[in-house]
Protein backbone atom coordinates (compact mmCIF):
# COMPACT_ATOMS: atom_id res chain seq x y z
CA UNK A 1 0.00 0.00 0.00
CA UNK A 2 1.18 2.85 -0.95
CA UNK A 3 2.67 5.42 2.27
CA UNK A 4 2.66 9.51 2.58
CA UNK A 5 5.83 11.45 2.57
CA UNK A 6 5.85 11.09 7.09
CA UNK A 7 5.14 7.40 6.66
CA UNK A 8 8.56 6.97 4.43
CA UNK A 9 10.63 8.95 6.95
CA UNK A 10 9.50 7.49 10.13
CA UNK A 11 9.67 3.90 8.42
CA UNK A 12 13.28 4.37 6.89
CA UNK A 13 13.81 5.61 10.38
CA UNK A 14 12.84 2.52 11.85
CA UNK A 15 14.07 0.20 10.24
CA UNK A 16 11.09 -1.07 8.32
CA UNK A 17 9.55 -1.35 5.18
CA UNK A 18 6.14 0.38 6.40
CA UNK A 19 4.59 1.80 9.23
CA UNK A 20 0.70 2.48 9.50
CA UNK A 21 -0.50 4.99 11.33
CA UNK A 22 -0.89 4.93 14.91
CA UNK A 23 1.74 2.26 15.38
CA UNK A 24 4.12 3.63 18.36
CA UNK A 25 7.87 3.23 16.95
CA UNK A 26 11.62 3.41 18.12
CA UNK A 27 13.14 5.87 15.11
CA UNK A 28 16.81 6.91 14.59
CA UNK A 29 17.23 10.62 14.84
CA UNK A 30 19.53 12.66 12.40
CA UNK A 31 19.80 15.48 14.51
CA UNK A 32 19.04 17.29 17.60
CA UNK A 33 19.31 20.48 19.88
CA UNK A 34 21.53 20.23 23.60
CA UNK A 35 18.91 21.02 26.29
CA UNK A 36 20.13 17.94 28.01
CA UNK A 37 23.63 17.97 28.01
CA UNK A 38 23.55 19.30 31.90
CA UNK A 39 21.47 16.41 32.61
CA UNK A 40 23.93 13.98 31.19
CA UNK A 41 27.01 15.43 33.22
CA UNK A 42 25.02 14.90 36.31
CA UNK A 43 24.65 11.66 35.37
CA UNK A 44 28.36 10.83 34.25
CA UNK A 45 27.44 10.40 30.71
CA UNK A 46 30.66 11.88 29.06
CA UNK A 47 29.81 11.44 25.33
CA UNK A 48 26.77 12.11 22.74
CA UNK A 49 25.95 9.57 20.47
CA UNK A 50 26.77 11.92 17.41
CA UNK A 51 28.25 15.44 18.63
CA UNK A 52 28.05 16.56 14.99
CA UNK A 53 24.56 16.83 14.53
CA UNK A 54 23.35 18.96 17.99
CA UNK A 55 22.71 21.92 17.59
CA UNK A 56 22.88 25.24 20.25
CA UNK A 57 22.79 29.01 20.47
CA UNK A 58 20.98 31.22 22.82
CA UNK A 59 18.32 32.98 21.36
CA UNK A 60 15.39 33.77 23.57
CA UNK A 61 17.63 36.12 25.96
CA UNK A 62 20.23 36.70 23.37
CA UNK A 63 22.85 38.13 24.80
CA UNK A 64 21.91 37.69 28.20
CA UNK A 65 20.01 40.74 30.19
CA UNK A 66 20.23 39.09 33.31
CA UNK A 67 23.06 37.47 35.44
CA UNK A 68 20.97 34.49 35.64
CA UNK A 69 21.12 34.48 31.87
CA UNK A 70 24.28 35.18 31.73
CA UNK A 71 25.41 32.10 34.09
CA UNK A 72 23.24 29.77 32.08
CA UNK A 73 24.89 30.98 28.53
CA UNK A 74 28.64 30.11 30.06
CA UNK A 75 27.31 26.80 31.26
CA UNK A 76 25.65 25.98 27.37
CA UNK A 77 29.80 27.21 26.44
CA UNK A 78 30.95 24.99 28.99
CA UNK A 79 28.70 22.02 28.18
CA UNK A 80 29.41 22.48 24.33
CA UNK A 81 33.21 22.12 24.32
CA UNK A 82 32.98 19.27 27.11
CA UNK A 83 31.29 17.56 24.40
CA UNK A 84 32.58 18.82 21.44
CA UNK A 85 29.64 20.20 19.94
CA UNK A 86 31.02 22.60 17.04
CA UNK A 87 27.56 23.61 16.42
CA UNK A 88 26.83 26.32 18.86
CA UNK A 89 26.77 29.80 18.33
CA UNK A 90 28.18 32.92 19.49
CA UNK A 91 26.31 36.15 19.71
CA UNK A 92 27.61 37.27 16.45
CA UNK A 93 27.19 34.55 14.84
CA UNK A 94 23.50 33.66 15.76
CA UNK A 95 20.33 33.54 15.13
CA UNK A 96 16.81 32.42 15.69
CA UNK A 97 17.37 28.49 16.15
CA UNK A 98 14.85 27.83 13.11
CA UNK A 99 16.56 29.39 10.79
CA UNK A 100 20.18 29.67 12.18
CA UNK A 101 20.23 26.02 12.55
CA UNK A 102 19.27 25.61 8.39
CA UNK A 103 21.64 27.98 7.48
CA UNK A 104 24.59 25.70 9.07
CA UNK A 105 23.27 22.45 7.75
CA UNK A 106 20.81 21.16 10.39
CA UNK A 107 18.23 20.18 7.72
CA UNK A 108 18.34 18.06 4.39
CA UNK A 109 15.31 16.03 2.76
CA UNK A 110 14.30 12.67 4.27
CA UNK A 111 15.98 13.40 7.29
CA UNK A 112 14.19 13.08 10.80
CA UNK A 113 15.12 15.74 13.18
CA UNK A 114 13.53 16.80 16.88
CA UNK A 115 14.73 19.28 19.42
CA UNK A 116 13.26 21.17 21.78
CA UNK A 117 11.46 24.14 20.74
CA UNK A 118 7.69 23.95 19.38
CA UNK A 119 8.34 25.67 16.18
CA UNK A 120 10.61 23.06 15.41
CA UNK A 121 7.71 21.78 12.48
CA UNK A 122 9.80 24.48 10.76
CA UNK A 123 12.42 22.36 9.14
CA UNK A 124 9.71 20.48 7.15
CA UNK A 125 9.99 23.11 4.36
CA UNK A 126 12.86 21.27 3.55
CA UNK A 127 11.03 17.97 2.71
CA UNK A 128 11.84 17.03 6.77
CA UNK A 129 10.02 15.64 9.33
CA UNK A 130 10.95 17.88 12.12
CA UNK A 131 9.25 18.24 15.35
CA UNK A 132 9.50 19.24 18.86
CA UNK A 133 10.78 16.68 21.72
CA UNK A 134 11.74 18.13 24.90
CA UNK A 135 12.54 16.26 27.87
CA UNK A 136 12.91 13.67 26.42
CA UNK A 137 15.20 14.75 23.70
CA UNK A 138 18.08 13.36 25.92
CA UNK A 139 17.03 10.07 24.99
CA UNK A 140 18.61 11.13 21.32
CA UNK A 141 21.57 12.72 22.68
CA UNK A 142 22.45 9.36 24.56
CA UNK A 143 21.20 6.78 22.21
CA UNK A 144 20.29 8.61 18.80
CA UNK A 145 16.86 7.66 18.93
CA UNK A 146 13.29 8.52 19.95
CA UNK A 147 9.80 7.53 20.14
CA UNK A 148 7.06 7.99 17.86
CA UNK A 149 3.58 7.84 17.31
CA UNK A 150 2.64 6.88 13.35
CA UNK A 151 0.87 10.07 12.59
CA UNK A 152 -2.49 10.25 10.88
CA UNK A 153 -1.37 12.15 7.62
CA UNK A 154 -3.29 15.30 6.02
CA UNK A 155 -2.84 16.66 2.66
CA UNK A 156 -3.35 20.32 1.94
CA UNK A 157 -3.46 21.33 -1.61
CA UNK A 158 -2.72 25.08 -2.19
CA UNK A 159 -4.39 25.81 -5.83
CA UNK A 160 -5.02 28.90 -8.16
CA UNK A 161 -2.64 31.66 -8.60
CA UNK A 162 -1.19 33.72 -5.40
CA UNK A 163 -2.24 37.40 -6.15
CA UNK A 164 0.42 40.01 -5.59
CA UNK A 165 1.77 40.69 -2.58
CA UNK A 166 0.05 38.04 -0.84
CA UNK A 167 2.40 35.86 0.95
CA UNK A 168 2.67 32.80 2.73
CA UNK A 169 1.78 34.04 6.12
CA UNK A 170 -1.75 35.17 4.58
CA UNK A 171 -1.74 30.95 2.94
CA UNK A 172 -1.48 29.91 6.60
CA UNK A 173 -3.75 32.51 8.10
CA UNK A 174 -6.19 31.47 5.83
CA UNK A 175 -5.52 27.48 6.35
CA UNK A 176 -5.94 28.52 9.93
CA UNK A 177 -9.18 30.22 9.58
CA UNK A 178 -10.83 28.08 7.73
CA UNK A 179 -9.89 24.83 9.44
CA UNK A 180 -9.25 25.79 12.79
CA UNK A 181 -5.90 25.79 14.59
CA UNK A 182 -6.57 21.85 15.77
CA UNK A 183 -7.26 20.54 12.31
CA UNK A 184 -3.32 19.20 12.26
CA UNK A 185 -3.18 17.88 16.10
CA UNK A 186 -1.33 15.14 16.50
CA UNK A 187 -1.08 14.33 11.87
CA UNK A 188 1.34 15.21 9.63
CA UNK A 189 0.30 18.28 7.43
CA UNK A 190 1.44 17.97 3.67
CA UNK A 191 1.17 20.91 1.62
CA UNK A 192 1.23 20.30 -1.87
CA UNK A 193 -0.26 22.04 -4.57
CA UNK A 194 0.11 25.04 -7.24
CA UNK A 195 0.52 27.55 -5.14
CA UNK A 196 3.26 25.23 -2.92
CA UNK A 197 5.43 25.32 -6.04
CA UNK A 198 4.94 29.18 -6.95
CA UNK A 199 5.98 30.28 -3.34
CA UNK A 200 9.28 31.03 -2.54
CA UNK A 201 10.82 28.78 -0.09
CA UNK A 202 10.76 31.70 2.36
CA UNK A 203 7.20 31.35 2.48
CA UNK A 204 6.54 27.69 2.32
CA UNK A 205 9.18 28.49 5.78
CA UNK A 206 6.42 30.64 7.17
CA UNK A 207 3.84 27.60 6.53
CA UNK A 208 6.03 24.96 7.77
CA UNK A 209 7.10 26.93 11.14
CA UNK A 210 3.50 27.85 11.68
CA UNK A 211 2.49 23.91 11.54
CA UNK A 212 2.63 23.80 15.31
CA UNK A 213 -0.17 27.04 15.17
CA UNK A 214 -2.29 24.34 13.32
CA UNK A 215 -1.24 21.57 15.28
CA UNK A 216 0.50 19.80 13.58
CA UNK A 217 3.62 16.72 14.72
CA UNK A 218 5.23 17.48 10.65
CA UNK A 219 4.07 20.50 8.65
CA UNK A 220 5.90 19.16 5.19
CA UNK A 221 6.90 20.33 1.82
CA UNK A 222 8.41 18.79 -0.84
CA UNK A 223 11.58 19.46 -2.10
CA UNK A 224 12.30 20.92 -5.33
CA UNK A 225 14.73 23.16 -7.16
CA UNK A 226 14.36 26.21 -4.49
CA UNK A 227 14.78 23.97 -1.41
CA UNK A 228 17.68 22.66 -3.51
CA UNK A 229 19.10 25.94 -4.00
CA UNK A 230 18.96 26.55 -0.24
CA UNK A 231 20.78 24.07 0.51
CA UNK A 232 23.87 23.96 -1.80
CA UNK A 233 26.74 24.64 0.06
CA UNK A 234 25.48 24.35 3.17
CA UNK A 235 25.47 20.21 3.40
CA UNK A 236 28.03 18.01 4.28
CA UNK A 237 26.17 14.85 2.97
CA UNK A 238 24.44 13.21 0.40
CA UNK A 239 20.10 13.13 0.83
CA UNK A 240 17.27 11.68 -1.10
CA UNK A 241 14.07 13.86 -1.81
CA UNK A 242 10.85 12.08 -0.31
CA UNK A 243 7.94 11.77 -2.29
CA UNK A 244 4.45 10.60 -1.26
CA UNK A 245 2.89 7.60 -3.38
CA UNK A 246 0.36 8.10 -5.56
CA UNK A 247 -1.47 6.25 -3.64
CA UNK A 248 -0.88 7.27 -0.02
CA UNK A 249 -3.46 7.01 2.65
CA UNK A 250 -4.45 10.72 3.61
CA UNK A 251 -6.97 10.96 6.15
CA UNK A 252 -8.32 14.33 4.81
CA UNK A 253 -7.28 16.09 1.71
CA UNK A 254 -8.29 19.86 2.09
CA UNK A 255 -8.52 21.93 -1.02
CA UNK A 256 -8.05 25.69 -0.87
CA UNK A 257 -8.74 28.04 -4.09
CA UNK A 258 -6.02 31.12 -3.45
CA UNK A 259 -6.33 32.95 -6.63
CA UNK A 260 -8.69 35.64 -4.74
CA UNK A 261 -7.24 35.74 -1.95
CA UNK A 262 -6.54 38.95 0.66
CA UNK A 263 -3.87 39.75 2.86
CA UNK A 264 -4.70 38.46 6.18
CA UNK A 265 -4.80 39.46 10.15
CA UNK A 266 -5.53 37.42 12.70
CA UNK A 267 -7.38 39.54 15.20
CA UNK A 268 -5.89 38.68 19.13
CA UNK A 269 -6.59 35.70 20.79
CA UNK A 270 -5.97 33.00 18.46
CA UNK A 271 -3.52 32.74 15.51
CA UNK A 272 -7.18 31.26 13.93
CA UNK A 273 -8.60 34.04 13.81
CA UNK A 274 -8.23 35.59 10.49
CA UNK A 275 -9.68 37.79 8.45
CA UNK A 276 -9.28 39.66 4.92
CA UNK A 277 -7.63 42.99 5.86
CA UNK A 278 -9.66 45.03 3.95
CA UNK A 279 -12.84 44.19 6.23
CA UNK A 280 -10.83 44.48 9.20
CA UNK A 281 -9.55 47.92 8.09
CA UNK A 282 -12.62 49.47 8.64
CA UNK A 283 -12.29 48.29 12.18
CA UNK A 284 -9.71 51.34 12.54
CA UNK A 285 -7.98 49.14 14.70
CA UNK A 286 -4.77 51.69 16.24
CA UNK A 287 -1.74 49.75 17.10
CA UNK A 288 0.72 50.62 19.67
CA UNK A 289 3.62 48.59 18.66
CA UNK A 290 4.75 46.89 15.19
CA UNK A 291 6.99 44.04 15.21
CA UNK A 292 8.93 42.56 11.83
CA UNK A 293 10.78 39.87 13.45
CA UNK A 294 10.50 35.95 14.72
CA UNK A 295 11.30 32.89 13.04
CA UNK A 296 8.19 33.49 11.15
CA UNK A 297 8.87 36.33 9.02
CA UNK A 298 12.05 38.01 9.51
CA UNK A 299 13.78 36.71 6.37
CA UNK A 300 15.82 38.51 3.71
CA UNK A 301 12.42 38.97 1.65
CA UNK A 302 10.44 40.16 4.70
CA UNK A 303 12.87 42.95 5.43
CA UNK A 304 12.44 43.39 1.89
CA UNK A 305 9.04 44.40 1.23
CA UNK A 306 8.82 46.24 4.30
CA UNK A 307 11.55 48.23 3.20
CA UNK A 308 9.74 48.77 -0.03
CA UNK A 309 6.61 49.84 1.74
CA UNK A 310 8.80 52.36 3.69
CA UNK A 311 11.05 54.00 1.66
CA UNK A 312 10.61 57.70 2.05
CA UNK A 313 7.85 57.32 4.70
CA UNK A 314 7.77 57.37 8.49
CA UNK A 315 6.28 55.13 11.07
CA UNK A 316 3.57 56.78 12.56
CA UNK A 317 3.88 59.31 15.67
CA UNK A 318 1.56 57.16 18.08
CA UNK A 319 3.72 53.63 17.11
CA UNK A 320 7.11 52.45 17.39
CA UNK A 321 7.95 49.56 14.83
CA UNK A 322 10.79 46.99 15.68
CA UNK A 323 12.73 44.85 13.67
CA UNK A 324 14.96 42.00 14.06
CA UNK A 325 15.93 40.17 11.26
CA UNK A 326 15.90 36.11 11.72
CA UNK A 327 19.74 35.23 12.13
CA UNK A 328 23.08 37.22 11.74
CA UNK A 329 23.25 36.09 7.98
CA UNK A 330 19.75 37.83 7.01
CA UNK A 331 21.22 41.32 9.28
CA UNK A 332 24.11 41.10 7.16
CA UNK A 333 22.83 40.55 4.63
CA UNK A 334 19.80 43.24 4.70
CA UNK A 335 22.26 45.67 5.82
CA UNK A 336 24.26 45.23 2.77
CA UNK A 337 21.13 45.31 0.65
CA UNK A 338 20.58 48.85 1.60
CA UNK A 339 17.15 47.74 3.79
CA UNK A 340 17.96 48.24 7.49
CA UNK A 341 19.17 51.80 6.25
CA UNK A 342 15.76 52.39 4.59
CA UNK A 343 14.06 50.88 7.85
CA UNK A 344 16.12 53.06 10.17
CA UNK A 345 15.48 55.85 8.44
CA UNK A 346 11.73 55.41 8.32
CA UNK A 347 12.11 55.28 12.15
CA UNK A 348 12.36 51.49 12.94
CA UNK A 349 14.33 50.22 16.33
CA UNK A 350 16.75 47.94 13.95
CA UNK A 351 17.16 44.98 16.79
CA UNK A 352 20.11 42.19 16.16
CA UNK A 353 18.67 38.85 15.50
CA UNK A 354 16.55 38.06 18.80
CA UNK A 355 13.56 36.10 19.46
CA UNK A 356 13.04 39.11 22.52
CA UNK A 357 9.64 40.61 21.50
CA UNK A 358 8.30 37.88 19.99
CA UNK A 359 7.25 35.64 23.36
CA UNK A 360 7.07 38.75 25.81
CA UNK A 361 10.84 37.79 26.31
CA UNK A 362 12.80 41.45 26.56
CA UNK A 363 13.38 43.79 23.76
CA UNK A 364 9.99 45.34 23.24
CA UNK A 365 7.33 43.85 25.74
CA UNK A 366 4.17 45.18 25.87
CA UNK A 367 2.16 47.01 28.48
CA UNK A 368 -1.06 46.82 29.67
CA UNK A 369 -3.97 47.65 26.88
CA UNK A 370 -1.53 48.15 24.45
CA UNK A 371 -1.56 46.51 21.01
CA UNK A 372 1.02 45.48 18.52
CA UNK A 373 0.67 44.26 14.77
CA UNK A 374 3.14 41.38 14.32
CA UNK A 375 4.70 39.32 11.66
CA UNK A 376 5.05 36.37 14.37
CA UNK A 377 3.31 33.26 15.06
CA UNK A 378 1.49 33.82 17.95
CA UNK A 379 -1.14 36.43 19.56
CA UNK A 380 -2.86 33.85 22.56
CA UNK A 381 -3.42 36.59 25.82
CA UNK A 382 -0.15 37.46 27.40
CA UNK A 383 1.99 36.07 24.71
CA UNK A 384 3.82 39.37 23.97
CA UNK A 385 3.94 40.73 27.51
CA UNK A 386 1.47 41.90 29.65
CA UNK A 387 -2.03 39.81 30.16
CA UNK A 388 -4.11 42.41 28.85
CA UNK A 389 -1.89 43.30 25.82
CA UNK A 390 -3.31 42.32 22.25
CA UNK A 391 -1.39 40.37 19.26
CA UNK A 392 -2.43 40.88 15.65
CA UNK A 393 -0.51 38.67 13.45
CA UNK A 394 0.10 39.76 10.10
CA UNK A 395 2.80 39.25 6.79
CA UNK A 396 5.88 41.49 6.90
CA UNK A 397 4.10 43.91 4.17
CA UNK A 398 0.72 44.09 6.28
CA UNK A 399 2.59 45.08 9.49
CA UNK A 400 4.84 47.75 7.42
CA UNK A 401 1.96 49.60 5.77
CA UNK A 402 -0.05 49.17 9.65
CA UNK A 403 3.33 50.59 11.08
CA UNK A 404 2.88 53.40 8.71
CA UNK A 405 -0.60 54.21 9.04
CA UNK A 406 -1.02 53.68 12.91
CA UNK A 407 -3.82 51.85 12.32
CA UNK A 408 -4.10 47.99 10.55
CA UNK A 409 -3.19 48.51 6.72
CA UNK A 410 -3.80 47.01 3.67
CA UNK A 411 -0.45 47.06 2.10
CA UNK A 412 -1.63 47.67 -1.18
CA UNK A 413 -2.25 50.91 -0.63
CA UNK A 414 1.13 51.66 0.13
CA UNK A 415 2.83 49.76 -2.91
CA UNK B 1 4.10 5.60 40.93
CA UNK B 2 1.11 7.45 42.49
CA UNK B 3 -1.91 5.66 42.89
CA UNK B 4 -3.62 4.88 39.65
CA UNK B 5 -7.20 5.67 40.30
CA UNK B 6 -7.36 9.57 41.19
CA UNK B 7 -10.15 10.56 43.30
CA UNK B 8 -10.61 14.42 43.00
CA UNK B 9 -13.06 18.04 42.50
CA UNK B 10 -12.71 19.38 39.02
CA UNK B 11 -11.90 22.88 37.72
CA UNK B 12 -13.37 23.62 34.48
CA UNK B 13 -11.39 25.23 31.49
CA UNK B 14 -12.18 26.01 28.25
CA UNK B 15 -10.80 25.50 24.72
CA UNK B 16 -7.53 26.13 23.36
CA UNK B 17 -5.68 26.78 26.84
CA UNK B 18 -2.75 27.62 25.88
CA UNK B 19 1.05 27.35 27.21
CA UNK B 20 1.20 31.20 27.15
CA UNK B 21 -1.77 31.22 30.26
CA UNK B 22 -0.17 28.62 32.12
CA UNK B 23 3.63 29.92 31.73
CA UNK B 24 3.20 33.65 31.26
CA UNK B 25 6.31 34.34 28.86
CA UNK B 26 6.92 37.57 30.77
CA UNK B 27 6.32 36.71 34.43
CA UNK B 28 8.11 33.20 33.90
CA UNK B 29 10.22 32.70 31.50
CA UNK B 30 11.80 36.30 31.27
CA UNK B 31 12.89 35.26 35.62
CA UNK B 32 15.34 32.48 34.75
CA UNK B 33 16.02 30.97 38.21
CA UNK B 34 12.47 31.26 38.93
CA UNK B 35 11.76 28.81 41.58
CA UNK B 36 8.96 26.39 40.09
CA UNK B 37 6.42 27.25 43.54
CA UNK B 38 7.01 30.66 42.76
CA UNK B 39 6.30 30.20 39.13
CA UNK B 40 3.07 28.64 39.54
CA UNK B 41 1.58 31.58 41.34
CA UNK B 42 1.40 32.81 37.75
CA UNK B 43 -0.31 30.02 36.18
CA UNK B 44 -3.89 31.10 34.25
CA UNK B 45 -3.27 34.52 35.38
CA UNK B 46 -4.43 36.36 32.25
CA UNK B 47 -7.79 34.42 31.88
CA UNK B 48 -8.30 33.19 35.70
CA UNK B 49 -6.30 35.39 38.21
CA UNK B 50 -7.53 33.74 41.63
CA UNK B 51 -7.04 30.22 40.51
CA UNK B 52 -3.35 29.60 41.61
CA UNK B 53 -4.60 30.27 44.77
CA UNK B 54 -7.45 28.44 44.86
CA UNK B 55 -6.77 25.22 43.43
CA UNK B 56 -6.38 22.18 46.19
CA UNK B 57 -4.43 18.92 46.07
CA UNK B 58 -5.84 15.77 44.14
CA UNK B 59 -8.43 18.70 41.97
CA UNK B 60 -8.87 17.23 38.55
CA UNK B 61 -8.44 19.70 35.64
CA UNK B 62 -10.72 19.28 32.47
CA UNK B 63 -9.59 21.13 29.27
CA UNK B 64 -11.57 21.57 26.06
CA UNK B 65 -10.05 21.25 23.29
CA UNK B 66 -6.14 21.15 21.85
CA UNK B 67 -5.84 21.67 25.86
CA UNK B 68 -1.94 23.16 25.92
CA UNK B 69 -1.35 24.26 22.71
CA UNK B 70 1.20 26.78 21.68
CA UNK B 71 4.72 26.65 22.92
CA UNK B 72 7.05 23.71 24.07
CA UNK B 73 7.25 25.17 27.65
CA UNK B 74 6.85 22.67 30.38
CA UNK B 75 2.92 23.56 31.81
CA UNK B 76 2.57 20.65 33.38
CA UNK B 77 5.01 21.32 35.90
CA UNK B 78 2.80 24.30 37.24
CA UNK B 79 0.20 22.03 37.22
CA UNK B 80 1.45 19.61 38.94
CA UNK B 81 2.93 22.00 41.44
CA UNK B 82 -0.31 22.93 42.10
CA UNK B 83 -1.62 20.06 43.10
CA UNK B 84 -3.61 18.54 40.36
CA UNK B 85 -3.41 14.72 40.23
CA UNK B 86 -4.69 14.14 36.70
CA UNK B 87 -5.98 16.27 33.31
CA UNK B 88 -9.39 15.77 30.79
CA UNK B 89 -9.58 17.27 28.23
CA UNK B 90 -11.64 17.17 24.77
CA UNK B 91 -7.78 16.89 23.21
CA UNK B 92 -4.57 17.65 24.13
CA UNK B 93 -1.89 19.58 21.90
CA UNK B 94 1.09 16.52 20.90
CA UNK B 95 3.34 18.82 22.49
CA UNK B 96 1.48 19.43 25.77
CA UNK B 97 0.52 16.02 26.12
CA UNK B 98 4.23 14.41 25.70
CA UNK B 99 5.12 17.43 28.29
CA UNK B 100 2.54 16.22 30.76
CA UNK B 101 3.49 12.82 30.41
CA UNK B 102 7.14 13.15 30.76
CA UNK B 103 6.38 15.80 33.73
CA UNK B 104 4.38 12.77 35.70
CA UNK B 105 1.57 14.29 35.34
CA UNK B 106 -1.42 11.83 33.78
CA UNK B 107 -2.98 12.84 31.38
CA UNK B 108 -5.37 11.34 29.27
CA UNK B 109 -7.87 12.52 26.08
CA UNK B 110 -11.60 11.96 27.21
CA UNK B 111 -13.79 13.30 24.00
CA UNK B 112 -17.20 14.45 25.55
CA UNK B 113 -15.76 15.37 28.85
CA UNK B 114 -16.82 18.89 29.15
CA UNK B 115 -20.41 17.79 28.89
CA UNK B 116 -20.18 15.13 31.29
CA UNK B 117 -18.66 17.29 34.21
CA UNK B 118 -19.73 20.52 35.86
CA UNK B 119 -16.80 22.30 37.71
CA UNK B 120 -16.90 21.34 41.34
CA UNK B 121 -18.20 18.28 41.05
CA UNK B 122 -16.18 14.92 41.88
CA UNK B 123 -14.31 12.48 39.43
CA UNK B 124 -12.89 9.74 39.82
CA UNK B 125 -10.45 8.29 37.46
CA UNK B 126 -8.74 5.10 36.37
CA UNK B 127 -6.13 6.39 34.36
CA UNK B 128 -4.79 3.02 33.19
CA UNK B 129 -8.02 2.02 31.97
CA UNK B 130 -9.42 5.46 31.07
CA UNK B 131 -12.97 4.94 33.13
CA UNK B 132 -14.31 8.52 33.96
CA UNK B 133 -16.64 8.07 37.04
CA UNK B 134 -18.83 11.07 37.66
CA UNK B 135 -18.94 10.64 41.26
CA UNK B 136 -21.80 13.58 42.18
CA UNK B 137 -24.27 12.39 39.36
CA UNK B 138 -23.14 8.83 38.76
CA UNK B 139 -22.01 8.79 35.52
CA UNK B 140 -19.11 7.62 33.31
CA UNK B 141 -17.27 7.84 30.39
CA UNK B 142 -14.46 6.30 28.66
CA UNK B 143 -11.47 8.51 28.40
CA UNK B 144 -8.86 7.21 25.63
CA UNK B 145 -6.25 4.66 27.58
CA UNK B 146 -3.17 4.52 26.42
CA UNK B 147 -1.76 1.36 25.19
CA UNK B 148 -0.24 -0.32 27.91
CA UNK B 149 2.72 -1.50 25.02
CA UNK B 150 4.02 2.50 24.48
CA UNK B 151 6.43 4.43 25.52
CA UNK B 152 3.89 7.11 26.70
CA UNK B 153 2.18 4.12 29.29
CA UNK B 154 5.47 3.23 30.59
CA UNK B 155 6.84 6.87 30.73
CA UNK B 156 3.56 7.55 33.21
CA UNK B 157 3.68 4.52 34.99
CA UNK B 158 7.00 5.24 35.95
CA UNK B 159 5.99 8.40 37.38
CA UNK B 160 7.39 10.41 34.37
CA UNK B 161 10.57 10.87 31.94
CA UNK B 162 13.44 11.20 34.76
CA UNK B 163 12.63 7.63 36.27
CA UNK B 164 12.17 6.05 33.09
CA UNK B 165 15.22 7.95 31.49
CA UNK B 166 17.42 6.12 34.38
CA UNK B 167 15.98 3.08 33.91
CA UNK B 168 16.97 3.02 30.61
CA UNK B 169 20.37 3.58 31.06
CA UNK B 170 20.62 0.81 33.81
CA UNK B 171 19.28 -1.51 31.21
CA UNK B 172 22.00 0.07 28.64
CA UNK B 173 24.54 -0.26 31.04
CA UNK B 174 25.19 3.91 30.83
CA UNK B 175 25.12 4.19 34.87
CA UNK B 176 25.03 1.87 37.81
CA UNK B 177 21.63 1.21 39.26
CA UNK B 178 22.72 3.71 42.66
CA UNK B 179 23.39 6.32 40.38
CA UNK B 180 19.53 5.82 39.17
CA UNK B 181 18.52 5.56 42.85
CA UNK B 182 19.95 9.18 43.76
S1 LIG C 1 11.01 33.77 17.39
FE1 LIG C 1 9.27 33.44 18.73
S2 LIG C 1 8.27 31.61 17.99
FE2 LIG C 1 10.31 31.68 17.06
S3 LIG C 1 11.59 30.43 18.40
FE3 LIG C 1 11.75 32.55 19.08
S4 LIG C 1 10.18 32.79 20.68
FE4 LIG C 1 9.72 30.94 19.52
Amino acid sequence: MGMTIAEKILAAHAGRNEVKPGEYIWCKVDATGGFGLRQLEALGIDEVWNPDRVYMVEDHQAPPPTIEVANQVKEMRRLAKKYKIKNFFEFGRHGILHQLFAENGMFAPGELVAMGDSHSTSGGVFNVCSTNSAMDAVLILVFGELWFRVPESVKVVLNGRLPEWCVGKDVILKVAAELGTDFGLYKSVEYTGPVARQMTLAQRWTISNMGVEVGAKFAIFECDEKTEEFLRGRLDRAYTPVFADPDAQYETVHQFDLSNLTPMVALPGDPGNGRPVPEVKDMHIKVDQAFLGSCTNARLEDLEVAARIMKGRTVHPDVRMLVSPASQAVYRDALKAGWLEVLADAGCVVEHSTCGPCYGGHLGVLGDGEVCISSSNRNFPGRMGSPLAQVLLASPATVAASAIAGEVADPRDYL
Amino acid sequence: MADTVCEGNVWKFGDKISTDLMVPGAYVLARRGITDEEAAQYCMRANRPDWAAQVQRGDILVGGVNFACGSSRNWARPIQVLGVSVVLAESISRIGLRNGINTGLPCLVCPGISKFVEEGERLQVDIVSGEVRNLTRGAAIQAQAWPQDSPPFQIMMAGGFERYFRQRLVEAGKIKPQVAAT
